[in-house]
């Protein structure tokens, strides 16, 4: 145990020393990792405020049934228990007065209503059906519509349903990106390893004939891998949450300019150790290509 | 502690290095394997430190047969030896203290005690007041005892050095064997590959004579003088 602690604070300090030993061709490499890195974290942030934004919206399926505008209270209030009795899910009434005062708090809007001269809205019931296929709520919709006193029956869902296909393939643009990137940044790391090791062939031959195992040559590479991976995972974070702290004030003002409130946001804590751990694991690989096909290389046959 | 059985060695190119060799080593011994270049001796070297592996025949090691081990415990076996080497293979990019630190960062001894050691190896030698210095700065005598004391601070239990008298001048020459007749004399077992017989006379050593490939025992006839 004791030995193991030794050999892998050894094995670490070495891999430090070695970044530090040559600052301007780290800062390079660390360069290169970062913003491999940070493409395809800028792309995971974007899709992720964008589904928040659009998640400001509306989040669930629902069907609107508007009220034809002669029908009085009392019929709302017929046509609720009807609807309660046969749709199986969340029905809520909406008073045309309620939404008015929705629509008016709604992004744009206000001035618009203001100069309305009357309310030129019905009473109208929002449905949340429990079961939201869309062929289920298709057929609702066409039976609701043939209801007395119903005007119109919206179905909420199909932009959603766009806008989900769109953040779908979104994501696996960014996925596809992120393979690239990685094998960009196993293979940079791979070159720089591979470098370090001719520089240190020597020093690999003289402790391979004095008894160390193949373990005491690997580790230091191992370790100078997985730190530089983790630490240009650092720059990708640094990278990514500057340009969203540049942003949040120009897109804020934005979404004021639309009288809506959106707050850009850039990754978390969690999301940031993430990519400091997939870095060092992508240095890690690349240090254990580079050092087992030299240690293969240099195996007496 | 070292058992040579009916060792052939034969390299890729064709060139048979050893033919049948058989001979053992006692712990403790002092013993001196000579004859001309190109006779075997360094290939001889290389088999009892794992470093090649014999085409047919056995090599025993402190009871290991060393044609049977795994790949992966090759670095231990190597460990029971401090090897010196013909072109002494010292780093140049590191201080000569660095430089007899390295064995023992291989076998993970504390930073701390690993000093220790490798300064009362380093004054073993007499160089411990170059310990900060590069090996090149060091003459080849120095350079030699450098070598030695990087061999010998993980304390093996063989010192097994190949031509370490060659090039250097007479006293430099002395001044190393007299060091091998220390290790000797507390009990290290010590095997020599030299082609300079000068010392023979001196240190009363067990002489293996590799002539092509053969090992002649022990009391056959020895040439005088220099091979």
């Amino acid at each position: 145990m004791n030995v193991w602690l030794t050999q892998h604070s050894v094995a670490i300090k070495g891999a430090w020393q070695r970044l530090l030993a040559s600052p301007l061709n780290t800062l390079l490499s660390l360069l290169v990792i970062g913003i491999a890195l940070t493409l395809p974290a800028a792309g995971a942030v974007l899709l992720d405020n964008l589904r928040q934004a659009a998640a400001g919206v509306a989040s669930t399926q629902q069907i609107s049934v508007f009220l034809s505008p002669e029908a009085s209270r009392k019929d709302a209030t017929e046509l609720e228990s009807r609807l309660r009795q046969e749709v199986s899910g969340k029905v809520q009434f909406v008073a045309r007065e309620e939404a008015l005062k929705r629509l008016q708090e709604t992004a744009g809007m206000a001035e618009l209503v203001d100069s309305l001269p009357r309310n030129p809205l019905p009473d109208a019931f929002i449905l949340e059906p429990r079961n939201a296929g869309p062929e289920a709520l298709e057929s609702l919709a066409k039976t609701l519509s043939a209801w007395p006193k119903v005007a119109h029956v919206q179905l909420d869902s199909a932009w959603i349903k766009r806008f989900d296909a769109f953040l779908r393939l979104g994501r696996l643009a960014v996925l596809l990106l992120a393979a690239a990137f990685a094998a960009a940044l196993v293979a940079v790391t791979f070159n720089t390893i591979r470098l370090q090791i001719l520089a240190q062939a020597d020093e690999i031959e003289v402790a391979k004939l004095i008894g160390a195992t193949d373990g005491f040559i690997r580790r230091p590479y191992y370790y100078f891998g997985a730190l530089q991976g983790m630490l240009g995972g650092a720059l990708a974070v640094l990278l990514v949450n500057g340009g969203v702290a540049l942003l949040a004030e120009p897109v804020s003002h934005l979404a004021t300019l639309y009288a809506a409130s959106f707050r850009l946001h850039g990754l978390g804590l969690g999301q940031s150790a993430l990519l400091l751990g997939i870095g060092a694991l992508l240095g890690w690989l690349g240090a254990q290509l580079s050092v087992g096909l030299y240690l293969r290389q240099i195996e007496p046959k | 502690m070292i058992s040579f059985s009916a060792v052939h060695k034969r390299y890729p190119t064709g060139y048979e290095a050893l033919r049948g060799v058989s001979f053992d080593v006692e712990a403790g011994e002092l013993v001196f394997i000579t004859g001309h270049s190109g006779a075997g001796k360094t290939t001889l070297c290389k088999l009892a430190a794992a470093i090649e592996r014999p085409t047919s025949g056995s090599v025993v090691v402190n009871g290991q047969n060393l044609a049977a081990l795994r790949k992966s415990a090759i670095p231990y076996v190597r460990r029971n030896f401090g090897l010196v080497f013909q072109d002494q293979k010292l780093l140049f990019d590191r201080t000569v203290l660095d430089n007899v630190l390295l064995p023992l960062a291989i076998v993970g001894l504390p930073p701390k005690e690993a000093q220790k050691r490798a300064r009362a190896a380093l004054d073993k030698v007499g160089l411990l007041e170059r310990e900060k210095a590069n090996p090149i700065a060091l003459s080849g005598g120095e350079q030699q005892r450098l070598a030695i004391a990087r061999a010998v601070v993980n304390r093996p239990a063989i010192l097994l050095a190949d031509e370490p008298t060659a090039n250097l001048d007479t006293d430099s020459a002395a001044d190393i064997m007299e060091l091998f007749k220390a290790f000797h004399q507390v009990g290290v077992t010590v095997i020599l590959a030299t082609h300079d017989t000068q010392w023979v006379r001196q240190l009363n050593p067990r002489v293996l004579w590799v002539e092509q490939g053969q090992v002649r025992a022990p009391g056959e006839a020895l040439p005088e003088g220099k091979a």
